[in-house]
């Protein structure tokens, strides 16, 4: 600035000027904010707005799209079984596998809350699933474990279980494999669990037994109302990825027995890239997001009646 | 009872269950890295014991062997490289943008940082319909272009989001005294603010190199010669049917894929946990 203060005697030149505006707040954050504005313009909107137009035509990809109206739409609302199987299959896993992992989470939490010696190695152990669970590993892991012959029924056998059930060949347990995996990663969770547990003042839980609350008194109106926000913005983050499962579905059963785990996105993948019906994939990725958006959205209507804010 | 043993009993229950259940959490991964020193015929006739009764190491020989000509060696090597390259570009448009959202206002900067926290919520499975599309119109299949590209951008908003936390943690003050001094928005960010954001930066790091290490889906869509698969990729392929099913060398070949995860949880786990506490307690 002293710099320019002293060229100021003259009039500034171009490349002063373009140097003032360039350094000017507004333009470096604009400039700064650069990446993201054409990431989110090419790789986001674009392909959203470029698949909106397919769910509206006929396309498989190698020939080129033609409009077919609301073709895809009507096929799917009206005569595609496994269109409403798959929602229901999702909506099912959502539904059980989140609420189930945040009720583990917040239990572990609260008990690892007690600091000892060894709660940072229990911590760990907590968390250690979590952290590989995405894993094409652990997937293979786990269809190997719930095989007929494999180790979760030997291990049945050793306690003096008889059991010879396919865990994942069996229409009514298969799912539940699938929800067992999603509930063992509830490390995360935890962790966010704890780090708002220890948030809350000390000062009200003083108060609290002053007044001669007891124990379940204490966590039912202390600390369950201070986590609510916490839990709202998990449940809200968690139900669309729930909505969303794929890889570890996809590896360990495919969807099957009888369509038993097919998720949505695994009917949509097979859909668009084993049929190559790009047009109808397109539609199905759309309903699920405009799904998604009101799920979302109906969840946020709840939150004033049970989500805990500030000054109220 | 007397009070003391009263207590000593009860820290011994909370003890003894709480370590019952961390063990039964952890059994599936030891069983899996015991699993892969066993001979391969004995894997599962042996399986309700988990310590080998004879160790061996020829699993991971033969499962390095690979698969057709490509060694595994060689998948490991596609994931390494996908895994740096995109996480670098991740990592510093984040923080780039970040620094904007935080820092310099402008005309629409509400409105973008709406669209970014629109993008946390948008995972890549409701898009890979869209973007495979997109994509192929580019001509990027086929190639890590899709893989990496994208990272360049801030494309996740999960990391935009963690070190606008972080930044707006960071005293004004700061930037103030260096802008006195002559500072250029460009020069405060470079030696103001990325030196007190690494933390941020490591966390942003350790969590996008583990979610592009573990990345099926877009491998699974995008590369289609077996030469270029990563890990994540080839591993599926043991569990293919018509693919000989060594299992010794499959689970000795996922026990060395999950080893890098398995060393940044030991080494690193610091930042993991800040990252995850700062990140999931938006109210």
């Amino acid at each position: 600035m002293a710099q320019s203060n002293a060229v100021g005697m003259r009039r500034p030149g171009w490349a002063q000027r373009l140097k003032e505006w360039l350094c000017r707040e507004s333009t470096a954050g604009v400039i700064c904010s650069l990446p993201f504005i054409i990431g989110f313009v090419l790789f986001l909107i674009v392909p959203m707005l470029l698949s909106a137009y397919y769910s509206f035509c006929d396309y498989n990809i190698l020939a080129p799209a033609e409009w077919a109206g609301f073709k895809n739409y009507v096929k799917i609302f009206t005569a595609d079984a496994k269109f409403v199987k798959s929602l229901g299959v999702t909506f099912f896993y959502a539904l059980i596998s989140v609420p189930l992992r945040l009720t583990f989470a917040l239990i572990v939490a609260l008990i690892l809350l007690k600091n000892t010696k060894m709660t940072g190695i229990y911590r760990a152990a907590y968390y250690l699933p979590s952290i590989i669970g995405g894993s094409v590993a652990v997937a293979i892991l786990w269809k190997r474990m719930f095989a007929i012959d494999g180790t979760f029924n030997t291990v049945l056998n050793m306690l003096g279980i008889q059991s010879n059930i396919a865990w994942l060949g069996n229409v009514s347990t298969a799912i539940w494999m699938l929800i067992l995996l999603s509930v063992w990663q509830f490390g995360s969770s935890m962790l966010i669990f704890l780090s708002s547990l220890k948030q809350i003042p000390q000062t009200l839980y003083e108060a609290a037994r002053v007044d001669g609350a007891r124990g379940y008194q204490q966590f039912f109106r202390i600390t369950l109302p201070l986590l609510t926000p916490t839990i709202f913005f998990n449940l809200v983050m968690q139900m669309i990825n729930g909505f969303l499962a794929f890889s570890q579905s996809y590896i360990i059963t495919q969807g099957k027995p009888m369509n038993s785990t097919l998720f949505y996105v695994v009917y949509m993948y097979q859909q668009g890239f084993e049929y190559f019906k790009a047009g109808y994939a397109s539609a199905l990725a759309w309903i699920m997001l405009l799904i998604i958006g009101a799920f979302t959205g109906l969840l946020f209507l709840t939150k004033r009646f049970w989500v805990y804010e500030e000054g109220n | 009872m007397p009070y003391r043993a009263k207590k000593a009993l009860s820290a011994t229950i909370y003890h003894a269950c709480v370590l019952f259940l961390g063990f039964i959490m952890v059994y599936p991964l030891i069983w899996m890295i015991m699993s892969s020193f066993k001979p391969t015929t004995t894997v599962f006739t042996t399986a309700g014991s988990l310590i080998p009764t004879t160790w061996t190491g020829e699993n991971y020989v033969n499962g390095l062997k690979g698969f057709g000509n490509v060694p595994f060696t060689r998948f490991f090597l596609n994931s390494l490289f996908i895994s740096v390259v995109a996480t670098i570009g991740t990592v510093v448009s984040s923080a780039l943008v970040a620094y904007a959202f935080s820092r310099l206002p402008y005309r629409g900067r509400g409105i973008l940082f709406g669209a970014m926290l629109v993008t946390m919520m948008l995972p890549a499975q409701v898009l890979m319909v869209p973007q495979y599309l997109w994509y192929n119109k580019l001509g990027w299949v086929n190639s890590y272009l899709p893989m990496i590209v994208p990272y360049f951008f801030a494309t996740q908003g999960f990391f935009v989001y963690l070190n606008v936390n972080f930044i707006n943690g960071i005293p004004r003050d700061l930037d103030e005294a260096a802008r006195i001094d002559g500072c250029s928005p460009y020069g405060i960010f470079l030696y103001v603010i990325v030196p007190l954001l690494t933390p941020a930066l490591i966390t942003s790091g350790i969590f996008s190199f583990i979610w592009r290490w573990d990345d099926f889906l877009s491998a699974l869509l995008y590369v289609r010669t077996s030469n270029m698969y990563p890990a994540s990729l080839a591993l599926k392929l043991f569990c293919d049917p018509g693919s000989s099913s060594d299992y010794g060398a499959m689970f000795a070949m996922s026990t060395l894929s999950i080893l890098p995860v398995l060393l940044i949880f030991i080494f690193l786990q610091k930042y993991l946990v800040e990252g995850i506490a700062t990140s999931g307690l938006k109210g």
